[in-house]
């Protein structure tokens, strides 16, 4: 049995999620390949080979992949297939993106978002933002699943797996990478962070935002997160949304300043292992699930808390 | 340009889910059921096309029981022009949706299908991507912006870390995301209008597409439960609390 997994990166650096991806790959068995698309990649191959229980690195290597596009994605991995019983891609935008599009010309359902391995046929996820666990079996004989990180460990970095160039696919495709703008930030990233200090709409504005979160979150040398409504309101960028359909987080430490806790957030963040709220009205919805709640106008808290870390 | 919008009846939003007692799935008795947000935002989207005349018809079909119809009736009533409803009571799996759904655009040719990223009953986030691989066509999903470019289209999508931009050719897919629109109400004299337009009435069985599902649901269960923790009474406390529990 073998198992193909996708890597996680931005050309320079390989990222965390494919450590776990690897993790969760390991518990289905088989021989576990790591596949990284990119242009200019090679420092992420041999990253990837390092990580330990890999079998070997594919690396496909093209402008075709840089971004790695959907169609230019299905085009290279569709055949790659032949050779695999499962692929395990991490359920990052990158993977929610690309997977069904290889599952469906594979003629499979896939399996989204999984949290755990249960044997080579059954997976368990979650549904209804969380608020229900599924235990589900397959039917198909190649599974096409995608990973949620927080549910795995990052497999370690003793691995020394060679890496074995594969053809990127030939363009054009019928999409094409315009440009992108990303937040650039020294911030640790929001769904692999240790810490993580969330803001909601109470805040008020963006200001207000820079104002008492960044701060605290620079003490904590915690990632920056939000609720869908402080986002909406344009007080944090759209990929800071913890929640149900934004980043699902999982830290030692969260802390929900003037978030309520809609079922939605609470969906994003409720496996952390210690939850802090700071809200004025005592009824919110996010003490329910918080280790400690302090009731308090977050305006005189959060800088009080800032000044006493 | 044609656009089909596909609509799906879920729970609404804002109801507590509660999981069944015999472990084989959640209640939905009794339970409002709404249409899912994101589709409501791609039928805004839709709808806001026809009205800057970049868009001259939209289609709305939907997947599911009788009641679906209601969910069509709603997203004619925001502007849709006319209704398509499979009608079914099975369970059918976004790769089943995506065959039924491709071949509604081999009949209705569409240049554009407008999906919501995911549903939230079962957070799956596969069928328009799926839908896009059966028909060959490229797709733009988690849409923050779109624009029509000529016969292209431009979608900047949300993406980890940020936007990304692509130009897609057309026909395409596109999955939208929250912040690409905000929905509107459909007014009175608009919900009224909307019962007058046609729903077409069809079976998965005309279009020939095997809906079996694939996987097979061996229980559902509740998530461990977080139990409330402690109240604190100031910032002084909540340090001492966290140095305490070995988090700072």
């Amino acid at each position: 049995m073998a198992v193909l997994v996708i890597a996680e990166h931005d050309n320079a650096s390989l990222n965390d999620a494919t450590h776990k991806v690897v993790t969760a790959a390991a518990k289905f068995g088989g021989d576990v390949d790591v596949l990284v698309a990119g242009e200019g990649a090679g420092d992420v191959a041999s990253a990837a080979g390092k990580i330990s229980g890999v079998r070997k690195v594919l690396h496909a290597d093209g402008a075709s992949v840089a971004k790695q596009v959907a169609e230019a994605m299905e085009a290279l991995v569709v055949p790659l297939m032949d050779g695999y019983d499962a692929v395990f891609i991490p359920a990052t935008t990158m993977g929610k993106n690309i997977g069904p599009r290889i599952a469906a010309k594979l003629d499979v359902m896939q399996l989204s978002d999984i949290t755990d391995v249960i044997d080579t046929d059954t997976f368990e996820r979650p549904i209804y933002a969380g608020n229900a666990i599924l235990t589900v079996k397959s039917s198909d004989a190649k599974k096409v699943i995608t990973v949620r990180g927080t549910a795995f460990d990052a497999a370690s970095e003793d691995g020394s797996a060679s890496v074995e160039s594969v053809d990127a696919p030939a363009g054009p495709f019928k999409s094409e990478f315009v440009s992108e703008q990303m937040v650039k930030s020294d911030r640790p990233e929001l769904a692999g962070a240790k810490r993580v200090v969330s803001g909601g709409r109470a805040l008020g504005s963006k200001e207000e935002f820079d104002r008492l979160i960044v701060p605290l979150a620079d003490k904590l040398e915690a990632a920056v997160g939000a609720s869908r409504a402080a986002v909406d309101a344009g007080y944090a960028p759209n990929d800071y949304q913890v929640g149900q359909t934004g980043k699902i987080v999982a830290p030692e430490l969260y802390v929900a300043v003037g978030i309520s806790g809609a079922i939605q957030h609470l969906a994003g963040m409720k496996d952390s292992k210690i939850i802090v709220a700071i809200n004025k009205d005592e009824e919110a919805p996010i003490f329910q699930v918080a280790d400690y709640g302090l009731v308090a106008d977050l305006f005189v808290a959060v800088p009080e808390l800032t000044e006493a870390l | 340009m044609k656009v089909l919008v596909p609509v799906k009846r879920v729970i609404d939003y804002n109801v507590k889910v509660r999981v069944k007692p015999d472990q084989t799935g959640v209640d939905l008795a009794n339970v409002k059921m709404s249409m899912n947000p994101f589709d409501e935002i791609s039928v805004e989207e839709a709808v806001r096309m026809k009205e800057a005349g970049t868009a001259t018809e939209v289609v709305i079909v939907s997947i599911g029981p009788q009641q679906a119809q209601e969910t069509i009736r709603t997203a004619l009533a925001m502007g849709g022009d006319r209704g398509i409803l499979i009608k079914t009571d099975e369970t059918v799996e976004p790769l089943a949706v995506a065959k039924l759904l491709a071949k509604v655009v081999e009949e209705e040719n569409p240049d554009l299908v407008l999906l919501g990223k995911q549903a939230i009953d079962d957070d799956s986030n596969q069928t328009g991507q799926m839908l896009a691989a059966l028909l060959d066509w490229p797709q733009g999903t988690f849409a923050y912006k779109l624009e029509k470019d000529g016969d292209a289209l431009t979608v900047t999508r949300e993406v980890d870390g940020g936007l990304q931009t692509l130009k897609l050719t057309t026909p395409a897919i596109v999955t939208v995301d929250l912040r690409l629109n905000e929905p509107r109400y459909a007014s009175l004299p608009n919900i009224m209008k909307a019962k007058k337009k046609p729903i077409d009435e069809k079976a998965p069985g005309d279009y020939g597409v095997d809906i079996a599902p694939r996987l097979s649901v061996v229980k559902v269960t509740e998530p461990p439960v977080r139990e409330a923790g402690e109240k604190v009474e100031d910032v002084a406390t909540l340090v001492s609390k966290l140095k305490a529990a070995g988090a700072i």
